[in-house]
């Protein structure tokens, strides 16, 4: 690890001011970072502690939706009676991810805003547009069995590797921040991931020291919930295809894991009944590798049973 | 087989493995694996201030003062000496450095020292002695819950947070009714993955931890 500076805030606003500079880091559960700068792909020079903000707090909504604090950590996050009765996606997605020891550790921020699991993101000798801009893609024509197929370009191939944020997509979640002037905003969870295009190293729409203060659910859908991740052990192991479904009267969610920079959905598709032509719409446009056109496949027939559980 | 992140080989580990124990070497060369590599009495370094931090380990307050990279993991091991915890990954990949933090399981190889001031951390030191094992300690034993026994320390401390979170209700990734949660041994598979034995000792593990519930109950 590179020598760095550690701060503790006190405050939202404190810790936004504290990483005005484009050195600095939050560190939330560090689950991620960590890993990262040991690697040193990331060495940042400050890293500013957002553990005692005072945002490790659920709270119910006056429009009849709940407030997640952004320290929330994965583990409560999943638990919450409120969540796992209303919405149920989003603890499967939690509970689907990582192990217990890390999702003790986890937060809310920290997990939408993790970095891809490119082996050559991670990798300090191969070239990486989204670690070094310019450098090239070691995984388009390499090991890219597990990269996207959906909203790729000549830049960077990486997906997101979050589940949570698969789930919070098909619940339409909003993410609310503030940055280092103090201003707040909050960004629709359909707007906050981009697609890689040529600036692969801008995974967000967030500002440089802008803090997530929470992440807010709409008031519940009710229905069918429904997370399938499909992944190359039963456990502790990132997806390769998942799908998330919310299936209500009238109402037919539906967003994917592992198939791009951002959790993929597909609005359009929503209104088609069979399965076929959902993946159809969802999947139009794609761009495969000879290792991941198995993805297409896949996502279809993951899909089709999903729809299977939650009409049945 | 590819690892949970799908991106380290093995082979990295061990070398890792092999700088943290030959700490005084790495001192001063600020290579990559310097955070593992600090001991008390180090070179100082004006680009890196040392912070104070007291941990809570087991049951004993300590006063260190740490480069601000040393994780919880090495500020245990390198620093107050009890090297029960393991060091396998250093990635969060393993389970190996398993502690019990403010009553919760965590991989101290991924959350730095200084961020645990006054936190109370509890390793396979703080469970059981020899002489007065833990039950979970025994029931390792007497199940041949291990052959090299380098996941172990992990493995018992994980396991021991982990009953008391299927006591709290939290829910797992196989529970069908996320309101109702229940002991199995399938919730036991799934609840202890973040704990990997490469003798694969892993259906007398199942074993010991399922008699220690059904001690507890
Ligand atoms: C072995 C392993 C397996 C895993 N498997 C899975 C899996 O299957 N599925 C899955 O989804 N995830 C998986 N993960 C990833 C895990 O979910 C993330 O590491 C975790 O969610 C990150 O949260 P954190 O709080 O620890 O973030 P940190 O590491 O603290 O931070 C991550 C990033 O977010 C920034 N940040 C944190 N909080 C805020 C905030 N409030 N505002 C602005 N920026 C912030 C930090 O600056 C940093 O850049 C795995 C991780 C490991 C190590
Ligand atoms: S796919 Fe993206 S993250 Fe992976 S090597 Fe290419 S540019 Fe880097
Ligand atoms: S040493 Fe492997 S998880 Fe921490
Ligand atoms: S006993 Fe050898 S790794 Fe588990």
């Amino acid at each position: 690890m590179r020598p760095f500076t550690y701060q503790r805030a006190a405050t939202p606003a404190e810790a936004a001011a504290a990483a005005r500079t484009s050195g600095a880091r939050f560190i939330a559960g560090g689950t991620n970072l960590l890993d990262l700068m040991k690697q040193q792909v990331e060495t940042p020079s400050h890293l500013v502690d957002v553990n005692h903000l005072g945002l490790d707090r659920i709270e119910p909504t006056s429009e009849g939706g709940l407030r997640i604090g952004a320290l929330v950590r994965n583990t409560d996050l999943a638990a919450d009676q409120r969540v796992r009765r209303d919405y149920g996606v989003l603890s499967r997605a939690l509970l689907a991810g990582a192990s217990s020891q890390l999702r003790n550790k986890a937060t809310t921020g920290g997990n939408l805003l993790q970095r891809t699991r490119c082996p050559y993101f991670y990798d300090t000798s191969m070239p990486c547009n989204k670690r070094k801009p310019g450098s090239g893609c070691a995984a388009i024509g390499g090991f890219s069995r597990n990269l996207a197929i959906m909203g790729v370009s000549e830049a960077c191939i990486a997906t997101h590797p979050s589940d949570m944020a698969v789930a919070m997509r098909t619940l339409d979640a909003v993410v609310e921040t503030i940055d280092p002037a103090g201003a707040t905003r909050s960004i629709p969870i359909a707007e906050f991931h981009r697609l890689p295009g040529n600036t692969p190293q801008l995974e967000t729409n967030l500002k440089v020291g802008e803090l997530i203060t929470a992440v807010v659910l709409p008031k519940p859908l009710g229905g069918k919930h429904l997370y399938r991740k499909v992944r190359d052990r039963s456990s502790y192991a990132f997806a390769n295809v998942s799908v998330a479904a919310v299936v209500a009267d009238g109402i037919q969610r539906l967003a994917f894991g592992g198939l791009a920079h951002q959790p993929w959905r597909v609005e359009r598709a929503e209104r088609e009944t069979r399965p076929e032509a959902i993946a159809e719409a969802v999947l139009a446009g794609a761009r495969t590798t000879k290792q991941n056109a198995y993805k297409l496949r896949l996502t279809q027939r993951t899909l089709t049973s999903v729809l299977q559980e939650a009409r049945a | 087989m590819s690892n949970p992140s799908g991106t380290k080989p093995f082979t990295i580990t061990r070398r890792d493995l092999v700088v943290s124990g030959a700490v005084t070497v790495a001192v001063g060369s600020g290579s990559a694996h310097a955070q593992t590599s600090e001991p008390k009495a180090k070179v100082s370094r004006a680009s890196q201030p040392t912070m104070p931090v007291e941990l809570i380990a087991n049951g004993t307050p300590h006063r260190l003062t740490l480069d601000p990279r040393v994780t919880l993991l090495d500020a245990m091991r390198e620093h107050l000496n009890l090297t029960g915890s393991k060091k396998g990954c250093d990635h969060g990949q393993c389970g190996a450095c398993t502690m019990i933090v403010n009553g919760r399981r965590i991989n101290s190889c991924l959350t730095l020292a200084v961020m645990h001031d006054g936190d109370k951390v509890t390793t396979i030191e703080g469970l059981g002695s020899p002489e007065d094992l833990h039950p979970m300690q025994a029931a390792f034993v007497k199940h041949d819950g291990f052959q090299c026994g380098f996941c172990t320390p992990g493995q018992i401390c994980s396991s021991v947070a982990m009953l008391g979170e299927i006591r709290d209700g939290i829910p797992s990734h196989v529970t069908r009714d996320l309101m109702a949660v229940n002991y199995s041994d399938e919730e036991v598979r799934e609840r202890m993955s973040g704990n990997i034995c490469r003798c694969a000792a892993y259906p007398n593990i199942i074993a010991a931890i399922r008699e220690v519930h059904e001690g507890n109950t």
